[in-house]
C-alpha cells in the first residue's frame, strides 16, 4: 500500500500547531467573504484538496457530525476522517458539516439551516473544487468593504439562502491549497 | 521557552475545535450569542476567562499578543494573562497596538486604529444586552429570534425621562448590521463609533458561556432616538500628561483638596505621545529619559 492511500498517514505533523494556523485562515476567509487564503497541513486521500482535509482536520472530532457527498464517499476518505478525527458519517439532514463537490452536495434543502432560536444549529457545506469559479457575483455585508467579486457555482441557489438570514448556511470553497467562505450574512447580487 | 507540561494555549485541542466551531458562526452571524461549553480556567471568572479561551483557541505560535486593562497595559489583569499566553502558548508581547497581532481587551478599544489583520478579543461579563430587563433566558431567547427589541428603547427612553439625557454610559446597546442588538461589553460609549473597523472583533463571556463576533466593516449602530441622538462622551478636559484632546480620560484623585488630574486610559497612545514630544499640562519635558 502507498503511504499516499493509507488511512493512517497525511494528518497533521504538530496538530497543536497546525490547526492554529488552519484556523487563522478559515477563519480570515469567514470573516471576509469573497478573499482567497492560504490553508495547507494535511495531506488527505486525493478525493479531496489539502485544503478541505486541512479544514476536517481543523474542525471536525467526534461532536460533529460529517456527511460525505456521493462524489467523494469513498472507503479511503471514510477511513482517513474516521481516524483522524473521529467523525461520524451521517445522512444530510442531520449534519454539521458537509463535504464534497457542489453539484454532489445538492439540494442545499436537505441540510439544516438552524432555527429561529438557535440559528448556530445549521450545517456548514466544505464545496470542494478542482479550481475556483470566475467571478460571477458581487458581495456585499459584514466583512466587506464596500464590494467584492466571487465566482459562485450557483448565484440563484446561493441568493435563496442568505435571504433566510439569520438562518442558512454558511459554505467554506476549497481549491488546492486554498480557501474563501460565504457565510449566510453577504448579500449577492449578480454581477453585470 | 513555554511551559511543555501544557498544550499549546493550554487548551486541550478538542476544546479549541469547539470554540473554533463556535466562533465561526458568530463571525457569520455577526451578533448573534453561540453558546459554547465554557471551561474552568486557571482563574476565576470575572477575570476574563472567557476572552482567554477565545484567544487560546485564535493565536497562533507566530503572533504578538498585547492585553489591556482599561487600556492600561500594566494592571495586574492585563499582566496576569499576558504572562499565562507568553508561558503556555510561548507567544511575543508587546504594549504596542500597532506591533500586536492580538489584542485581548477589558472594557476599552484602544486610541491607535486597528489594521485588517489584526484581531480585537473581548472579554465579556453579561453578554446579553437584554438581561437587566427580561431575566429570563427562555424570554431573551425568543426576544433575539423575534427582534423584539422594544424594551432595549423603552429602558433609553426611561433614561431621558428621568435624567433629561440618555445616562448609560457604558456597554451601550448597539445594533450589529440591522439585525441583533448587541451588548459591546462595558467599553465607554466613546467607543462606540470605533467599533465599524477593519479588524476582526471577538466577544467572549466565560461565566455566561457565550461567544459572538463582529467582522470587519460591519455597520454598527448605537441605538439612539432621533431627537436625543447618541453622543459619543468623554470627560471635558486634555490629558494631563500628553495633552491629548482626543483620547478617552480617567480621573485621578490627587489628594483631599479636590485636585485631580485626567489622563488618558490607553496608557500605550499616552506613552507614544509623549515620546514623540506632546506635554500636557502636569507632564515635564524629559519625564521618559528620566524614567528609563
Amino acid at each position: 500500500m502507498q503511504a499516499e492511500t493509507s488511512q493512517f498517514s497525511g494528518g497533521f505533523a504538530a496538530p497543536a500547531i497546525d490547526a492554529a494556523h488552519a484556523f487563522r485562515a478559515a477563519m480570515n476567509a469567514m470573516a471576509r467573504p469573497g478573499k482567497v487564503f492560504d490553508i495547507h497541513g494535511a495531506t488527505p486521500p486525493s478525493v479531496i484538496s489539502p485544503a478541505a482535509g486541512t479544514l476536517v482536520l481543523t474542525l471536525c472530532d467526534p461532536e460533529t457530525k460529517v456527511f460525505l457527498a456521493s462524489d467523494v464517499d469513498t472507503p479511503s476518505l471514510r477511513a482517513w476522517i474516521t481516524f483522524h478525527t473521529g467523525a461520524p458519517i451521517v445522512s444530510p439532514d442531520e449534519a454539521d458539516f458537509a463535504l464534497g463537490g457542489w453539484q454532489a452536495l445538492l439540494p442545499l434543502e436537505q441540510y439544516r439551516i438552524g432555527t429561529p432560536e438557535y440559528p448556530d444549529r445549521s450545517a456548514t457545506l466544505i464545496v470542494d473544487q478542482p479550481e475556483f469559479d470566475t467571478p460571477n457575483a458581487s458581495l456585499s455585508g459584514p466583512g466587506i468593504k464596500d464590494h467584492i467579486a466571487m465566482g459562485l457555482p450557483d448565484v440563484a441557489q446561493l441568493q435563496r439562502n442568505t435571504v433566510l438570514f439569520p438562518l442558512g448556511l454558511d459554505l467554506f470553497f476549497t481549491a488546492g491549497s486554498q480557501i474563501k467562505a460565504l457565510p449566510r450574512s453577504s448579500h449577492i447580487s449578480e454581477k453585470a | 521557552m513555554s511551559d511543555q507540561n501544557y498544550n499549546f494555549a493550554y487548551l486541550d485541542e478538542q476544546t479549541k475545535r469547539m470554540i473554533r466551531r463556535a466562533i465561526l458562526k458568530g463571525l457569520a452571524i455577526p451578533g448573534y450569542q453561540v453558546p459554547f461549553a465554557s471551561r474552568e480556567m486557571p482563574m476565576p471568572y470575572g477575570w476574563g476567562t472567557g476572552g482567554v479561551q477565545v484567544s487560546a483557541a485564535t493565536l497562533t505560535p507566530d503572533d504578538t499578543f498585547k492585553v489591556i486593562d482599561q487600556g492600561a497595559d500594566d494592571t495586574t489583569n492585563a499582566v496576569s494573562i499576558r504572562k499565562f499566553f507568553e508561558r503556555t502558548a510561548n507567544v511575543a508581547t508587546t504594549e504596542e497596538t500597532a506591533k500586536a497581532d492580538v489584542i485581548q481587551t477589558r472594557h476599552r478599544i484602544p486610541e491607535a486604529e486597528l489594521r485588517e489583520d489584526q484581531i480585537l478579543v473581548y472579554q465579556v461579563p453579561i453578554p446579553e444586552p437584554l438581561r437587566f430587563l427580561e431575566p429570563r433566558e427562555t424570554e431573551t431567547r425568543k426576544m433575539h429570534a423575534l427582534e423584539e427589541y422594544g424594551l432595549m428603547h423603552v429602558k433609553l427612553y426611561e433614561d431621558i425621562s428621568q435624567h433629561g439625557a440618555i445616562a448609560t454610559s457604558y456597554a451601550y446597546p448597539v445594533k450589529v448590521e440591522g439585525r441583533y442588538v448587541m451588548d459591546p461589553s462595558p467599553i465607554p460609549k466613546f467607543d462606540n463609533p470605533k467599533m465599524d473597523m477593519p479588524a476582526i472583533q471577538l466577544f467572549g463571556a466565560g461565566r455566561e458561556q457565550r461567544i459572538y463576533a463582529v467582522p470587519p466593516y460591519t455597520k454598527i449602530v448605537s441605538l439612539d432616538f432621533e431627537d436625543y441622538p447618541f453622543e459619543a462622551t468623554k470627560a471635558e478636559h486634555a490629558c494631563d500628561l500628553c495633552g491629548s484632546t482626543h483620547s478617552y480620560l480617567d480621573e485621578v484623585i490627587l489628594d483631599d483638596q479636590g485636585n485631580r488630574m485626567f489622563v488618558c486610559s490607553d496608557t500605550d497612545y499616552c506613552r507614544s505621545r509623549r515620546a514623540a514630544g506632546h506635554v500636557g499640562r502636569l507632564g515635564t519635558e524629559n519625564e521618559l529619559e528620566a524614567s528609563a
